[in-house]
């Protein structure tokens, strides 16, 4: 695959954000990502070097414990002066942390992402993190959740993950060899027990391992992070990126190890170095591969907030937060039109103009499409589809809803489903992934499906084969408009009379 | 029969989260073990839970005041280092 060379990496800002807009960005880095990991990370600051000029995110410390030891990690759960993962100024209780969020929301509109990070490890502490995450979804549905951890406890975690749709996570994986991680983790908790050595590191690796298929497997997004540690994983991690890959990472982040003697850690105290600048860059190239997103990535505090490279959690403490009146539905509708103007703006970059829903009568109801997509356009036949991107058309555009999986039940050739071996069965299933939709889009559609998506009441649509998306589902939406479909009955009823 | 909690915890919950007696409880300056819950794990585990999590050497400490985690048993770091540091201490 030709995959796009992303510019030279970002200078690291110290605690000012970014000076300009440039910062290393190709307009196009996320070009080559598939459009459902696209539309899920174009406003994320941390997936998308573009993004962090304009999106900002949080992470709350809610989550104190840890269930492994890290060579470079050294916990502060009262520090302000440290910025780096692990260190934060005051603990959270769930309740806390949700106050925080909101205040942060409501204060900063940018702030699309919420994190939690630590200071221990999230999924460590299951009830304190997955309490923050159940009361934020039902509170603020219009922030991102995100989660970071080591991976020991991912797999028992993984089903509860998924319920509160958090799509983004985080597993730190330094090492695929517990000969390496033995270097690295000098002990792991786990059933009850202290472990060392590499008996400890197998386990973990073994651990983060399964819960990166389990969590991919689940169309989950999965970043890994690795910390650079010359001499011990630095050329080991083109291996880690290899295999990381291959189970479905979408992106690999290599981080510098942080190793000063004040911060108390065992690397710090004994002296090991952490990559020169030329070092961090050379491997970052090597494991980038298509996955070359994060050359931005600052390594922030588990409490950090505001845009990438700053942090505002001076600004709102909880003593202060406790003094602020927050009305969160009125925020909400600030929030939407600010991160609808930060998008256009960033399209507009991108030489992408939205198709606009002009004639369309105020107060039509909205319409879920399906598309069998790829690279941007109608491209595919409908049965050969893997999956279809959902995409809902509203008087106030097009947009991208979700991704479903398919079976494939077209086993290639022209027969298109007619003739191939017990194709009904799943093909049924196939048109049941497209409940809700109305239509489905696509290149080219066999007979039999034709007319089993119409007794579905989907309509099948072969007539913006090779046009780019949005486009044709707003050329679709206009076509439905027009028949006056999209007003309610009483009202339409109402115009005739 | 109790174990105790010294100066050196860092009040990371990691304790409180795996006692199986709940007798760890959040005190400032620093979490305690009330020792009429505390059994030392006698009966529930092969070791002492808040030793066997703890990732503090020195904060763990029995009725005599010897240390579970001594210096330098969890993070591997030499004594000398640890006096340099001055990160050491004999007991509680």
């Amino acid at each position: 695959m030709e995959l796009p060379v992303i510019s030279s990496s970002a200078p690291v800002a110290e605690g000012g954000g970014c000076a300009s807009s440039g910062c290393g960005t190709a307009p196009d880095a996320l070009s080559h990502l598939p459009d459902h990991i696209r539309a899920k990370v174009q406003d994320h600051p941390c997936y998308s070097e573009e993004a962090h000029h304009y999106f900002a995110r949080m992470h709350v410390a809610v989550a104190p414990a840890c269930n492994i030891q890290c060579n470079y990690c050294n916990r502060k759960y009262d520090c302000s002066n440290e910025s780096r993962p692990g260190v934060v100024s005051e603990l959270l209780t769930p309740d806390q942390a949700i106050k925080k969020v909101l205040a942060v929301a409501a204060e900063i509109p940018q702030m699309t992402v919420l994190g939690i990070a630590g200071p221990g490890d999230p999924l460590a502490n299951p009830d304190r993190t997955f309490e923050t995450f159940r009361q934020l979804s039902e509170k603020a549905p219009d922030i991102k959740l995100c989660v970071s951890t080591n991976g020991l406890s991912l797999p028992e975690h993984v089903d509860e993950i998924a319920k509160h749709n958090i799509d983004h996570v985080t597993i730190t994986i330094n090492c695929v060899d517990p000969e390496i991680g033995a270097k690295i983790y000098p002990w792991i908790y786990w059933k009850n027990k202290r472990l060392r050595g590499v008996e400890a590191a197998k386990i973990l690796i073994e651990q983060q391992q399964k819960g990166l298929e389990m969590l991919t497997s689940r169309g989950i997004l999965v970043k890994v992070n690795s910390v650079m540690i010359p001499g011990v994983n630095d050329e080991h991690l083109k291996e880690v990126s290899r295999v990381v890959k291959a189970k479905g990472a979408f992106l690999h982040n290599v981080m510098p190890l942080i190793a000063e003697a004040e911060h108390g850690t065992y690397y710090g105290i004994m002296e090991q170095r952490g990559p020169t600048d030329a070092e961090l860059q050379s491997l970052q190239d090597e494991c980038a591969g298509d996955m070359s997103m994060m050359r931005h990535c600052r390594q922030c505090r588990a409490d950090a907030v505001g845009l990438l490279g700053e942090d505002r959690g001076d600004e709102f403490t909880m003593d202060k937060i406790d003094v602020m009146d927050v009305d969160y539905e009125a925020a909400m509708v600030r929030r939407k039109e600010v991160h609808d103007s930060i998008i256009e703006k960033l399209d507009a970059k991108r030489g992408i103009v939205k198709p606009k829903a002009e004639g369309i009568p105020e107060g039509s109801r909205p319409v879920l499409m399906a598309v069998a997509g790829k690279n941007g356009v109608v491209a595919e036949h409908f049965g050969h589809a893997k999956e279809f991107l959902i995409y809902e058309a509203s008087p106030a555009g097009v947009r991208f809803i979700s991704h479903r999986k398919t079976e494939l039940y077209c086993g290639g050739g022209d027969t298109c489903g007619e003739g191939d071996e017990e194709p009904d069965s799943l093909l049924d299933r196939n048109i049941k992934v497209l409940e809700g939709c109305e239509v489905v889009l696509c290149s080219k559609i066999g007979y039999e499906p034709w007319g089993k998506l119409e007794a579905a009441g989907i309509a099948p649509n072969g007539e913006h084969a090779m046009e780019p998306i949005e486009d044709a589902v707003m050329a679709v939406y206009k076509e439905i408009a027009a028949t006056g479909r999209l007003l309610p009955q009483a009202d339409s009823a109402l115009k005739v009379a | 029969m109790a174990l105790q909690i010294t100066q050196s915890c860092v009040n990371c919950w990691a304790c409180v989260d795996v006692c199986p007696n709940d007798a760890i409880y959040d005190d400032r300056p620093h979490f305690m073990i009330d020792d009429m819950k505390c059994t030392e794990c006698l009966g529930d585990h092969a070791e002492p839970q808040c030793a066997a999590i703890c990732p503090i050497e020195m904060a763990i400490a029995d009725e005599l005041g010897a240390f579970l985690n001594p210096p330098g048993s969890l993070t591997g770091i030499p004594i000398e280092k640890l006096k340099e540091f001055g990160l050491w201490r004999e007991a509680a």
